[in-house]
Parts: structure tokens; C-alpha cells; sequence
């Protein structure tokens, strides 16, 4: 770990002045991923700008749907009663995430900018594209048990977001508000917001130097109340999603109105999956339907040797999350 | 200045032996006052050290520069093989390293050779933690790298058949009876390959080591051990002192389950960093430098064959192991010592094969040999009632062992077949369906399994020092350590009875140099052991109290025989007539004598003559140990639910019960087998170090990416006992438990997992990968 300065900001404008000006600083919000990083090397920062008295909080009924603060801590949002009752997935996708403790130090702006935990960007010793450009990606022939088969390319096959809270926005059509140092706000849907690792793996989103995230906002729907996240580990709790699955449906007398579906664990990004949403509206709430859907999801899979269970993990995964919102 | 611990506040009812005494340090710890190896923060003049690791696994180094880092505030020592202060011994040499006691025959440091990851290559001192951190990364470590060999799995890693493996304590070859013939002739062949992934022991405490030069010729160091006594004799051979000139203090133990039994790299070079800078020095090694500083469970693979008869009956036994172990040592845990003894079998072979690579050497954890061992043999057992149409239990009776056929002794003590009854009828083992993959709650799976546990009583001795005191209090001391499992608690009890006090009277201490010498806590050594050790200094002290009553004129008992005198509630009385005689304090006070020391030796095979406290210091059987197998037994019966689709198992019922002598608390013994229980689970399951093939480093080296179980993982489990009273282990009857309790823990799970589904996972951990079938099993 390196000497860093450290500051509070209480406007908005202080913090994105300092960032935009100078490259090396961060903001820091619970600091779970941030200090991390810090700690083992992987990123030097020259100053660190808090940002936890910016007002970017509450969690409020808008009139399409639901807003959540960049500030607020995964176990408010997870815990909330309109999160719970009307987005179940993305209370579930908050709540099966991490540890408690982590949960109520973590911010939701900060959750939707962790980093991957691919073992290799994790320790400075080895080679990494996505760390250091063009030295190469040791996963390619190495351990990717826990790396991606979705959206990879020859430079990197990381889940470059491992959590869970951004595939329930992203199959729910989010939209993050996100403010620049010029105090202009710019409204960015989260499937626009993640990039594919392409030939740049070290470039993760379309985040602009000193740009903030402010808000969330989710637009309501019938399959927003109907959905659920299932995420599949290891262990019951605290670890990565080996696969995981966010969906949402709306059914009527047995047929399937609209269908919203997204995988963790699987994609180098969080991986809606329109294809699977095609298969799935306008057919008959089955378990047929919702196999083709997982085969239309999964179709196009790269796996390497030790990932390749994540094809059927991700496809039964899928099903069974389907399974359970049509109850 | 640091002081020692508060004496400790006990409970002062409900004490004998047995007893659910809650914990007497328990108080010390939770609030904070208990103080480990790193937190002696108030020495004079503490700095703090970090250690700089290689990034490669193998090459040589070519240039170090420290300029960068020297140069930065409150840098005081950076110490590398170019400066590093001269040992007297090293154990780059067989001598050293025999001398020495050290787990791995290569000392970082003493040279700019590179054989692993994370070997250090530097150590930075520095006024604050922070600082040394940030010093540590500016050191340029210039290395000149070669490809390193990653594991036996390796086509380039040359296997060889080494004599002798397990720092020479275990034959590379062993051969009983015919088993090649019995093998051929027999009706039901098996062969099973099993594989073990890498673990790490990753005990909550980091490894961790305070060094202080109180004078250049007197050492204290406060050291996370296991053993203060072999940590003294490590040390001091290395810096040429005598035994004495080294103090290593270990009052508190975060864990150890074998990473701390043996004094490794750190712990020097710590000592020398200290020398150099002329103050106290502290190192606490971080969670990724755990993985490569303390040695591990080696991966490995291990090939049973078994001949039987179409009934079921052992024929023959043949076991193979491969391993990995490092470029100087023949380590590899000695699987094939539990698969000798486990059954009546006729014949049984054994072949240790290893290969070199670019890794530290490997060590023991908890139930070294016996773990992955059980695995083997408990699941080939299972595959063999399948295949004869047994049920698992009925074939493990059938193959009763009724002496320890692997030295044709008899057993000093077994009651498996009582833990295998009771454990059935508190599993409810008769509702199991014989049939594998039939049993279903909705989507998921039920499989029930079990295995058997067995752990040997090892060979050691250690001596203690009771001073009782006329008004009634006690002060017991002996070398042993507290890995954290409650030996300040069950020794206070064992004293307490047997000096006829309430624990609250009773002052243990331990984890000292100072105090009398003490076997390392390991191996299950240390409740058997320090419990007679006590038991005996406390006999030394009636003995002696006896003495003083039959020379006073004015005692009761004087001119008595002392074989006539015995000890009952403090009072000294005639056997023949317990009206004759008098409590301890008179006699004490009026001899004007304020206190009366005994010391005592507990030792392996010096079994008792009876139970209780009373009795003569002369403990009889001497022989005990030649004539007799010694071990604890127990039986895991599991219940898992396995969801097919996904992969995932988990254990939904848990029980165990263990026969291993007197149990010295009910709640310490229980919370113990919990504790190897889940140890075990953790290993069937989840725990698993992966080593980069063409890189030799591991890729997650972390407690966020190296699994051990969490609650939510874990059931209610019951664990039960099974009384036994062993007269010959030892003065107090008692076996040890640390180890048993997570043996035959993977093979219980595994063989759940297959009559839940009806496949075999041969290879650990069970991982959903491995359950999907896309992971070769
Ligand atoms: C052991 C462990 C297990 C975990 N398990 C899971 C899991 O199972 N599922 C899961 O989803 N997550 C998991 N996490 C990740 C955890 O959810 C994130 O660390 C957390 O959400 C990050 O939030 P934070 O506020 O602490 O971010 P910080 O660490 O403060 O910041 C993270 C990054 O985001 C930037 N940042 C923060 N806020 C903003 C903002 N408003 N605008 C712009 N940039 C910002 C920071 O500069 C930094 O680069 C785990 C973490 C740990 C350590
Ligand atoms: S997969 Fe991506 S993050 Fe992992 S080593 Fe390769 S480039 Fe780095």
C-alpha cells in the first residue's frame, strides 16, 4: 500500500474536481473493493475522496418505478419494504451478496464498480491484461473454474463483475444517473453501462474520469413484482455466484407475456439475455419453454477446460429460477 | 511492560473431571485482555517487519535494490541473503535441519536461489507497520526466472520411490503377508483411484513472531506455536545458543491444526531482523503469505485396490500414494498407516512415489495420514458392500479388527463397535434405503453415509510442577501450549481434582519456556499427556505431604506406613482406619510450611491403577506401550441433500460418536469434534488451493477465494461419547481427540453423496462441477 491523502467531500462538485483533475485519485465510498485493491497493489491511488455526506440517497416510488441513492448501503436497499415486495430479485440479489457486515459497509454505486475476482488480475505477481495491457491472460490456459464462457475474447474471459445486484439491473432495465464535474448529469441504461473485455479488458465501463454515480432507477413492471435472483456457490453463503440468474415473467392464463432474463457468474459482463426473453414470450410457461430459453441463452458458450460445468450449471440454474417465479 | 495474563476468573462450581466447565480463559479472550504472540505491543522500542516474497517460483536472483526503499522515512533493516546475519546452523544441510527440528531442509535467505512462490527474499524493518509494508514494495527484486514444475501432475516431473517419506518416520515401502497372490486370487477385485486437491490449514491467528534481544545473549521470542520447547530448540541451534539463552513465551493460540507445530522461515528471520536493528521486532505474516509460509496438505493421489471374498471378507489391501513434495525434503503424510490397521485383512502393501517441484515442503494437518487415508479406504469399503450386496455398517463388522493386525498387537482399549450401535441408532441408520439415488425430498436427493474413525495414541511425554499451598489455593505449570481448544480449562479441572479443589482455586499456567518441559500440541498429544503430567505432580505433592505427617510427632499419622496412608477430600488418613488422620492445611501450618511443590512426568504407556486422585505416585505398566495398539475410535454418520441440476450438496444431518478414554470436558471434548467435523466437511466440499500449472502460485491465496465452510453450511450436529476406561495409555486414561474427530469426515460425506445419487466422486473436494459430470471424477 502506498501513502495516499484522504478527503471528505460534502458537494458533489469538490469530488468530481479532485478525481477529473487528478488521475490517481478515487473516490471511496465503504471502501470494500477499494481498499482491497490497495492493499494487495493492484491499484495506487494519490488521494482518496470520500464521498459518503453526498446526498445521493433514499429509496423512493417514482412515478415509473423506483430510485435508489448511489449512497445507500446494500442491506437498506436489500432490507427495504418496497424493494422486497415489488423488485424481490433485486432485494435478493443484495442479500445473498457477501457478508452482513460487508452488506452494511457497501454502497450500491460502489457494488455496480467492483472488480473481478479472477485469481490472476487478484495478485500482481502474475500477468494480466486486464491489469497490465498486453502481458498477457495466464487464465487463457490456466484456472478459469470461476471465469466466464459468455462475451470473453482471446485477452481476457474474466466475470469482470462478480456480484449480483447488477445482473438484477441489468435484466430489469435500470438506468444509472451519473454527474460529471461540470455538475451535468447524463443518464446511461446498465446494459449500456458494462463492456465487453474485447482487445481493452482494462477499460470496464463507460465511466468518464470523475464522473460519479448518483442514482439508480428501475422502471416497474408485472415481472419486476414476479421475479427472483438464484445465485449457486459452493458454499450456502459469502462466496461468488459460480452461476446465477435474475428473472422476472409475466404470465396470463399459462402463457408468458413478457420475460425478462440475466446471468451472473457466466458472462465477461452481467449477460441479459435477450435471446432467452424471445423464447420465452408468447410460449406457454413450461418447462420446455424454459429449457429452450436456458439452450437460447447458453447458445454460443465458450467454455475452457476447467469452466465447462458452467454451461449446464448456468442453463439448470436459469430453469430453476424460472421454476420459481411461476411457482 | 507487558505483563502476564490476569489470573483467570473460573467458575468456581461444577469442576471434577468431565465436567462442562466453561472455558476459564473465556473471559480473558472476549475481552480482549488475552494477549497473542503478535500483540506484546507495549516492549520497548517494538518496530515492525514485513517480509518481501518472490514472485516466481524458481530462478536466481540477480540484483536487489533496496535504494528506493532505504531512502523512505522510518526504514531501519532491509535484510536480504546478501546481509543477512550468520546462522551456527542452518537446515540447507541434513544435519542442520535434524538438529534444528526444521519442517523444510532450505532456509530463505541463505542464499539467491528462488525455489517457490512467495519464498522470501527480504526482510524490511521499519518503525510502523505501514511504513515496512510500503518500504517492502519498493524493493526491486530482480530475478532471473526459469520454468518452474508444478505438481507430480506435471509430464516433466520425474516420480521417484523414496525409502523412507515423512522427515523419515514412515517406510517408502511396506509389505504384509502375500498381498500381490491374495490380490489375484480373490473373488471381488476393486481398484479406486483417489485425488486430493491442496489445503491449507488457515488457522484464524496468522502464523506470527515478536522478537526481543534482551541482551546479546538472551533471547525472548512470543511465538505462534505449538510447541514453545521445540520453537527454544529450533532457535537456538540456529543462532548457536544455549537452550536457556532462548525464552519463546505462547500464552494464546489463535489455532494451529499443524501449520504451527514446527518453527518455520519467519520465526528466524524475524530473530535476526530484531538483532539487526537492535529492538524488539514483530512479523505477522498476511493471510496470502499463510499459504506459503507455514506448509500444507501436499495434493495427491492414491490408488486402493481391494481382493475380498464374494462375502465381503478383506483378502488383500494394496495402496499407492503420489505426491508432490519440495526440491529437498521426502515429505508425504503417511496415508497408509490407517488402511494398515482399519480392518482384519491378511495382506497389505504399501508404495509411497513422489515427484519434485517448485513448491515449500508440505507438512502435517490435523490427522496428517489418516485424513485422506480414511478417505480412501472408507470409500472403497462402501463400494465394497454395494458390490456384495452389504450394508455399509454390516461390512465394516465383518472386517472387525479385534487386534491391530498391521503389528499383530492387541488393541489397549476399542469400543468402535459401541460408537457404530449408538451412532446408527441416534442417525436412525436402519431407516436408510439400501438402494443408492432412491431417496428424494422434492427436487433434491437424500443420501446417508458413514465411515469410520480412527486416530493412534502417540508416544510422548511431558512433565509438570503443582505448588499446593496451606491456605488452600494452587498454582500448576507446565511448557504445553492452548491451541485454543481448551487445554487452560481441562487442565485446571484435572488439578483441581486431583488436589481436591474447586477449579476457582486453581492457577494454570502454560506457554513458557520457563515452566516444565511439555511435548508440542500436536498429534493429539497434549490432553493425554499434560493431563497426567499434572496428575502426577499432584500425586508427587501428596506423597510428600504424606512424608511431613508420619515424621510430626504431633500428626495423627505419625510412625504410619506411607503405602497405609491414603487421600480422600484433602485429608490424609489411615486406609485401615479413615478416622485416623488429618486435612493438609493443618499439617501445613503447623510445620510452618506455606506451600508444597510436586512435579510429575505423564507419559505414553505408564498407564493408572486407578481412576481418581488418591493413589501412589508410582504409576505401574511401564511396559504397556510394546505390548499394546493404542488408539481412539470413532463413527460419522451423514445425511446430504444434493440438487441434482445444480451440483451443490449440503450436509443436512450430522452425527459422531467417538470412544477415546476419559473425556475430560463434555463441552470442550464436543465443541473439539464439531470443530474436526466441519475441518473435514470444509475438505469434502469446499477447500481447495489451486496451484498454477505453468506458474507454480497459487491463484487464491485468500479466505475470500479459498473456501472453508460457513454457518449456513453446517447443521445441528450430535456428537456424543462413549465411556472407556483405558488403564494403560497413560496415568490418566486419556486418548486425545484433536484429530479423530476429522478422520473418515470426507469419505462419510462422499459416501452420502453416492447413495444420493448414485455417483462416485473419487476426487476432493466434491465441487457441483464434479456432480454436473463435467469435471473428470
Ligand atoms: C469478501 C467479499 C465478498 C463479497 N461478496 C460479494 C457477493 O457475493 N456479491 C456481490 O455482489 N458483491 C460481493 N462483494 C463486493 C461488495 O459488494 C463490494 O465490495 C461493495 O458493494 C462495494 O461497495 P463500496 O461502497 O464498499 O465500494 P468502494 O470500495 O468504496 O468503491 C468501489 C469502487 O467504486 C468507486 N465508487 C464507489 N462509489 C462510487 C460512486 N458513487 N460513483 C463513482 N464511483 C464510485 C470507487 O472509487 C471504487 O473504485 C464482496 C466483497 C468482499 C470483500
Ligand atoms: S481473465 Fe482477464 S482478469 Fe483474468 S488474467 Fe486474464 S486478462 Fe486478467
Amino acid at each position: 500500500m502506498n501513502n495516499f491523502a484522504y478527503q471528505q467531500a460534502s458537494k458533489a462538485k469538490d469530488a468530481t474536481a479532485i478525481v477529473r483533475d487528478d488521475k490517481q485519485a478515487a473516490y471511496i465510498a465503504g471502501g470494500t473493493t477499494l481498499l482491497d485493491l490497495m492493499k494487495a497493489n493492484l491499484e495506487q491511488h494519490s488521494q482518496l475522496v470520500d464521498i459518503n455526506l453526498l446526498p445521493f440517497k433514499g429509496i423512493e416510488k417514482t412515478n415509473d418505478g423506483l430510485r435508489i441513492g448511489a449512497m445507500e448501503r446494500m442491506s437498506d436497499v436489500g432490507e427495504h419494504p418496497l424493494v422486497l415486495q415489488q423488485f424481490p430479485a433485486i432485494s435478493e440479489s443484495l442479500l445473498l451478496a457477501a457478508s452482513p457486515q460487508l452488506r452494511n459497509m457497501a454502497s450500491m454505486g460502489g457494488n455496480i464498480l467492483q472488480r473481478t475476482r479472477c485469481g490472476y488480475f487478484r495478485d500482481p505477481a502474475f500477468p494480466c491484461n486486464k491489469r497490465v495491457p498486453g502481458s498477457g491472460c495466464p487464465a487463457l490456459q490456466g484456472d478459469n473454474h470461476n471465469l466466464a464462457i459468455l462475451g470473453t475474447s482471446e485477452a481476457c474471459i474474466a466475470t469482470s463483475y462478480p456480484g449480483d445486484l447488477s445482473v438484477a439491473l441489468v435484466a430489469f432495465d435500470a438506468v444509472l444517473t451519473l454527474e460529471n464535474a461540470k455538475g451535468k448529469q447524463r443518464r446511461v441504461p446498465i446494459t449500456e453501462f458494462y463492456l465487453l473485455p474485447g482487445t481493452t479488458p482494462q477499460k470496464e465501463t463507460v465511466l468518464e474520469p470523475g464522473e460519479l454515480i448518483v442514482a439508480i432507477t428501475v422502471p416497474a413492471a408485472a415481472y419486476t413484482q414476479r421475479s427472483t435472483y438464484l445465485k449457486v456457490r459452493e458454499r450456502s453463503s459469502y462466496a461468488y455466484a459460480l452461476a446465477s440468474a435474475a428473472v422476472g415473467l409475466e404470465v396470463q392464463n399459462g402463457t408468458i407475456r413478457a420475460a425478462r432474463v440475466a446471468l451472473g457468474g457466466v458472462g465477461t459482463q452481467p449477460w441479459r439475455s435477450r435471446e432467452a426473453e424471445q423464447v420465452l414470450t408468447g410460449a406457454p410457461a413450461t418447462e420446455a419453454t424454459f429449457r429452450a430459453a436456458a439452450a437460447a441463452a447458453l447458445r454460443g458458450a465458450q467454455p475452457r477446460e476447467h469452466n465447462r460445468f458452467k454451461v449446464e450449471l448456468a442453463q439448470n440454474t436459469l430453469v430453476q429460477a424460472l421454476q420459481k417465479v411461476v411457482g | 511492560m507487558d505483563i502476564e495474563p490476569a489470573f483467570f476468573e473460573t467458575n468456581p462450581k461444577a469442576g471434577s473431571v468431565g465436567q462442562p466447565l466453561d472455558r476459564v480463559d473465556g473471559r480473558a479472550k472476549v475481552t480482549g485482555q488475552a494477549k497473542y504472540s503478535a500483540e506484546y505491543n507495549n516492549l520497548p522500542g517494538l518496530v515492525h517487519a514485513v517480509l518481501k516474497t518472490s514472485d516466481v517460483a524458481k530462478g536466481r536472483i540477480q540484483s536487489i535494490d533496496i535504494s528506493l526503499a532505504q531512502k523512505e522515512p522510518g526504514v531501519l533493516a532491509i535484510l536480504t541473503h546478501q546481509n543477512l546475519p550468520k546462522l551456527a546452523k542452518t537446515p540447507n544441510d541434513p544435519e542442520g535441519k535434524k538438529a534444528i527440528g526444521a519442517p523444510m531442509g532450505f532456509l530463505p535467505l541463505t542464499s539467491d536461489q528462488v525455489h517457490y512462490a512467495g519464498q522470501p527474499v527480504a526482510i524490511v524493518v521499519a518503525d510502523t507497520l505501514e511504513r515496512a509494508q510500503h518500504a517492502a514494495a519498493l524493493v526491486r527484486v530482480q530475478i532471473a526466472a526459469e520454468k518452474p514444475l508444478a505438481s507430480y501432475e506435471d509430464p516433466k516431473a520425474e516420480l521417484f520411490d523414496p525409502q523412507k517419506v515423512q522427515d523419515g518416520k514412515t517406510d517408502g515401502h511396506t509389505v504384509r503377508g502375500n498381498p500381490k497372490a491374495a490380490f489375484a486370487a480373490a473373488p471381488v477385485q476393486l481398484t479406486h483411484t483417489y485425488t486430493h486437491a491442496i489445503n491449507h490449514h488457515n488457522p484464524m491467528e496468522p502464523g506470527a513472531t515478536t522478537a526481543h534481544w534482551e541482551a546479546p545473549d538472551r533471547l525472548t521470542v512470543y511465538e505462534s506455536t505449538q510447541g514453545v520447547t521445540r520453537t527454544q530448540k529450533a532457535l537456538s541451534n540456529m543462532l548457536g545458543l544455549a537452550a536457556e539463552q532462548v525464552r519463546v513465551v505462547t500464552k494464546y493460540l489463535g489455532g494451529g491444526f499443524g501449520c504451527k507445530g514446527s518453527t518455520w522461515p519467519h520465526t528466524v528471520l524475524t530473530v535476526q531482523a530484531a538483532r539487526a536493528v537492535g529492538r524488539p521486532v514483530k512479523l505477522s505474516l498476511t493471510r496470502p503469505q499463510m499459504f506459503t509460509s507455514m506448509g500444507h496438505r501436499e495434493d495427491q493421489t492414491q490408488t486402493l485396490k481391494i481382493g475380498a471374498t464374494k462375502e465381503g471378507k478383506l483378502l488383500a489391501l494394496i495402496h499407492e500414494k503420489t505426491s508432490t513434495t519440495s526440491p529437498w525434503d521426502n515429505y508425504a503424510e503417511p496415508n497408509s498407516r490407517i488402511i494398515n490397521l482399519l480392518y482384519n485383512c491378511p495382506a497389505f502393501e504399501s508404495t509411497y512415489q513422489l515427484a519434485r517441484a517448485n513448491v515449500m515442503t508440505s507438512t502435517f494437518m490435523r490427522a496428517p495420514g489418516e485424513a485422506p487415508g480414511s478417505f480412501a479406504i472408507e470409500c472403497s469399503m462402501d463400494d465394497l458392500a454395494y458390490q456384495v450386496g452389504l450394508d455399509p455398517l454390516q461390512i465394516r463388522l465383518l472386517n472387525y479388527a479385534d487386534k491391530d493386525y498391521s503389528t499383530n498387537k492387541p488393541w489397549s482399549s476399542k469400543s468402535l463397535k459401541q460408537c457404530y450401535a449408538r451412532g446408527a441408532e441416534l442417525f436412525g441408520w436402519s431407516k436408510r434405503n439400501p438402494k443408492a439415488g432412491q431417496t428424494r425430498d422434492g427436487n433434491l436427493l437424500v443420501g446417508m453415509g458413514m465411515a469410520t474413525a480412527s486416530y493412534p495414541v502417540h508416544n510422548n511425554q511431558g512433565t509438570a510442577r503443582v505448588r499446593l499451598y496451606a491456605d488452600g489455593h494452587a498454582v500448576v505449570q507446565t511448557g504445553a501450549t492452548d491451541l485454543g481448544t481448551g487445554t487452560y480449562t481441562v487442565m485446571t479441572q484435572v488439578a483441581a481434582d486431583a488436589l481436591w479443589l474447586t477449579p476457582d482455586k486453581v492457577r494454570f499456567e502454560l506457554g513458557d519456556t520457563k515452566l516444565p518441559t511439555a511435548p508440542n500440541s500436536g498429534g493429539s498429544v497434549a490432553a493425554g499427556t499434560v493431563s497426567s503430567s499434572i496428575y502426577m505432580a499432584a500425586q508427587d505433592v501428596w506423597q510428600r505431604l504424606i512424608k511431613m505427617a508420619i515424621q510430626d510427632k504431633k500428626s495423627p499419622l505419625y510412625r504410619a506406613k506411607a503405602a497405609d496412608v491414603m487421600v480422600e477430600n484433602g485429608r490424609m488418613m489411615l486406609k485401615a482406619n479413615k478416622t485416623k488422620g488429618e486435612d493438609y492445611a493443618a499439617l501445613m501450618k503447623r510445620n510452618e510450611t506455606t506451600d508444597i511443590e510436586g512435579t510429575g512426568n505423564g507419559k505414553y504407556g505408564a498407564g493408572y491403577e486407578s481412576g481418581l486422585a488418591a493413589g501412589s505416585a508410582d504409576s505401574g505398566h511401564q511396559d504397556d506401550m510394546a505390548g499394546h495398539s493404542m488408539h481412539s475410535f470413532g463413527a460419522h454418520f451423514c445425511e446430504v441433500k444434493v440438487d441434482p441440476a445444480l451440483g451443490t450438496v449440503r450436509v443436512t444431518r450430522w452425527v459422531s460418536v467417538h470412544a477415546a478414554g476419559r473425556i475430560l470436558n463434555a463441552k470442550t471434548a464436543r465443541s473439539q469434534i464439531i470443530g474436526g467435523s466441519i475441518f473435514g466437511i470444509g475438505c469434502a466440499l469446499m477447500e481447495r488451493t489451486v496451484r498454477d500449472e505453468n506458474f507454480a502460485r497459487y491463484t487464491n491465496a485468500s479466505l475470500a477465494d479459498y473456501h472453508i465452510p460457513v454457518s449456513a453450511d453446517i447443521p445441528d450436529m450430535q456428537v456424543e461419547f462413549i465411556e472407556e476406561h483405558d488403564p494403560y495409555i497413560n496415568a490418566m486414561g486419556v486418548k486425545g481427540i484433536g484429530e479423530i474427530s476429522m478422520v473418515g469426515v470426507a469419505a462419510a460425506v462422499a459416501n452420502a453423496v453416492y447413495h444420493a445419487t448414485g455417483k462416485r466422486v473419487r476426487s476432493l473436494p466434491i465441487t457441483p462441477d464434479k456432480i454436473l459430470g463435467a469435471t473428470p471424477v
